[in-house]
């Protein structure tokens, strides 16, 4: 047991230390501070409502419960979760990722603070920024608090632990990918419900035009033009998400994550300006 | 301060501001007037630059509402329609949230907060939940957001709705004051407002400006301003009229009451004389056939009389 604690937090805990401080000195020197104003509020108001703590507890116990009960990680008598665990995992983020983000702009709109924060003296990327960070905070702990799985595993066998924190990092980019549809759809709607539904089935659509079955019609659809088939799997969400879980850190793949985030974020700007015209 | 130049904005076919052009200066409160549906929270949210305009600009202090946004943006307080706020948050945590957004320096913010507490009579709800307060002290909440940061220019629509009587006269009180070294625009629908405390008003109507001026210079466009009202007793009301329409500065009258020994008429002014000169030429007249004066006094002419003329088509139209 000691061992697997020791080697759980030098794997595990001390990169997410890495990761969480880099965050907090890149909000606290890098960032206009009109974003981390902005930040400051979102987290707090996050923490101070019911949504953060019901999404949290909600999805560490389906989440962890399913991989022990139905993925079978106790009986595969493998000591790694990829099959068990990281195969479901982006599943949940199809539902909890919209869950946490439906408020992001529809209940801006639908109050009217949206009005009273975009005449302040803060451009339009910058809160659109701000109240993203916040959410994906909120997604994040929701990562780190998935802990008692790998101290598990860790404890029954000798994992590869770096695969395994692909995984995690896999997941946290689904998750933050599924979280800027969320915030694209939100600048469109007055409404936290409509907001979720569309979001969950736009997740869901990213999600499943990378499967298997999607890319072989196309081929028959399409067998003179492979690259079609090819186009449409490397939108997808899926696709990236698979080659980083195995652990093959590849820039191709962090750069879609990047630049798909960008793009929605980019797209609620729009969206928010065109609400207002 | 506040620059308005041929500002138009058109949503789809509909033309809700209409080449809107006008001025305000330091130290002066402009009353934004007209009837529901005007383009008055338009206007004021294009000069926000929270909506983008089809036409035209605004400059605020120089500083352009396109061009230099966050400059000018940093210059105002607004307060929009219906005082929209977190809920989620205290009063003390919303205002600390609001100075840090309006660029108020660290050092500075519990002072602002404190100041803006005091201004707007918040401190017996300062830490409450913003979801628990009445719809006096939401609305002050707001207002006391927008001088947070001491700015040059306020932007108020509609600042008094929901008040109750006092607080709509602290608040008159307050815009007044604030309006000695600031450029203030508020839009309000009550008209004893803008007598109590603007300096100059602005009526539009269908996205145009239907009439421009002070509160007095307003008043005397009504139909019936400086017209004198007498009411003379002494002789039968017929031969009070005979005189009354023999004196040069009358134009002609209109008779509200006559009897016996009476008469009550309004008396219309003839072309190039004043008010005043009217009702001395009827006191002297009244003096010399030995008549009471009951009654003698100059129709100031009615803010709302101004009000309803101008925005006629609206509801003629309908």
């Amino acid at each position: 047991m000691g061992n697997a604690i020791t080697n759980v937090l030098l794997d595990f805990a001390l990169p997410t230390l890495v990761v969480a401080l880099i965050f907090l000195a890149v909000l606290k020197f890098v960032v206009p501070p009109a974003v981390r104003t902005v930040f400051k509020r979102e987290v707090r108001s996050y923490f101070m409502s019911p949504i953060a703590y019901v999404c949290v507890v909600t999805f560490l116990l389906v989440s962890n419960g399913i991989s022990f009960w139905f993925g079978g990680v106790l009986e595969r008598g493998e000591a790694d979760l990829y099959m068990s665990y990281f195969q479901y995992l982006p599943w949940f983020f199809i539902v909890v990722a919209p869950a946490v983000g439906m408020r992001l702009w529809s209940e801006e709109q639908r109050l009217g603070t949206m009005e009273l924060m975009l005449t302040m003296p803060i451009a339009p990327w910058q809160a659109i920024v701000g109240k993203y960070l916040a959410a994906s905070v909120v997604l994040f702990s929701m990562l780190v608090l998935s802990f008692p799985i790998v101290l598990t595993v860790n404890y029954l066998g000798d994992p590869d632990n770096g695969v395994m924190l692909a995984g995690f990092v896999a997941s946290l980019l689904v998750a933050l990918s599924f979280l800027s549809i969320t915030s694209l759809v939100s600048a469109f709607t007055r409404s936290q419900i409509v907001a979720l539904l569309i979001s969950i089935g736009l997740c869901l659509f990213v999600w499943l035009v990378g499967l298997q079955p999607v890319s072989d019609s196309l081929l028959k659809l399409f067998p003179s033009m492979p690259w079609i088939a090819s186009f449409v799997s490397g939108l997808s969400v899926l696709t990236h998400f698979n080659e980083l879980s195995k652990g093959i850190l590849v820039s191709r793949d962090l750069i879609f994550f990047l630049s798909f985030i960008s793009f929605c974020l980019f797209g609620t700007a729009v969206g928010l300006r065109l609400n207002r015209s | 301060m506040i620059e308005v130049r041929n500002l138009s904005k058109h949503f789809g076919d509909k033309v809700a501001v209409d080449n809107l052009s006008f001025t305000v200066k330091k130290g002066e409160v402009l009353g934004f007037l007209g009837p529901n549906g005007a383009g008055k929270s338009t206007t004021m949210r294009m000069i926000t630059g929270y909506l983008p305009m089809t036409e035209g600009s605004v400059s605020i202090g120089g500083a352009d509402v396109v061009e230099d946004e966050l400059t000018a943006k940093s210059r105002i307080g607004y307060l929009p329609e219906n005082a929209p706020l977190y809920n989620d948050m205290s009063v003390d945590g919303f205002l600390r949230f609001a100075a840090e957004l309006r660029r108020v320096p660290a050092g500075q913010i519990t002072d602002a907060v404190d100041k803006a507490i005091a201004t707007c009579f918040l401190e017996s709800v300062r830490h409450q939940s913003i979801d628990t307060l009445s719809k006096g002290y939401r609305h002050r909440t707001c207002l006391a957001q927008s001088i947070i940061h001491d700015p040059d220019v306020l932007i108020l629509d509609e600042p008094t709705d929901g008040l109750d009587p006092n607080q709509k006269h602290e608040a008159r009180e307050l815009i007044k004051r604030m309006g000695e070294d600031k450029a203030i625009i508020f839009s309000t629908h009550i008209l004893e407002e803008v007598e109590a405390a603007c300096t100059r008003a602005i009526i539009i109507d269908e996205g145009r400006i239907v009439a421009d001026g002070t509160p007095d210079e307003l008043k005397s466009q009504a139909e019936h301003a400086g017209v004198v009202v007498a009411r003379l007793r002494g002789l039968a009301g017929t031969g009070i009229k005979q005189e009354l329409e023999k004196l040069s500065e009358a134009r002609g009258l209109e008779v509200s009451e006559s009897g016996e020994d009476y008469i009550c008429a309004r008396v219309d002014l003839a072309k190039g004389k004043t008010s005043e000169e009217l009702s001395s030429a009827i006191f002297k007249m009244a003096v010399d056939k030995n008549l009471t004066v009951e009654e003698l006094r100059i129709e100031q002419g009615r803010l709302d009389d101004v009000f309803r003329q101008v925005t006629q088509s609206d509801t003629a139209k309908g």
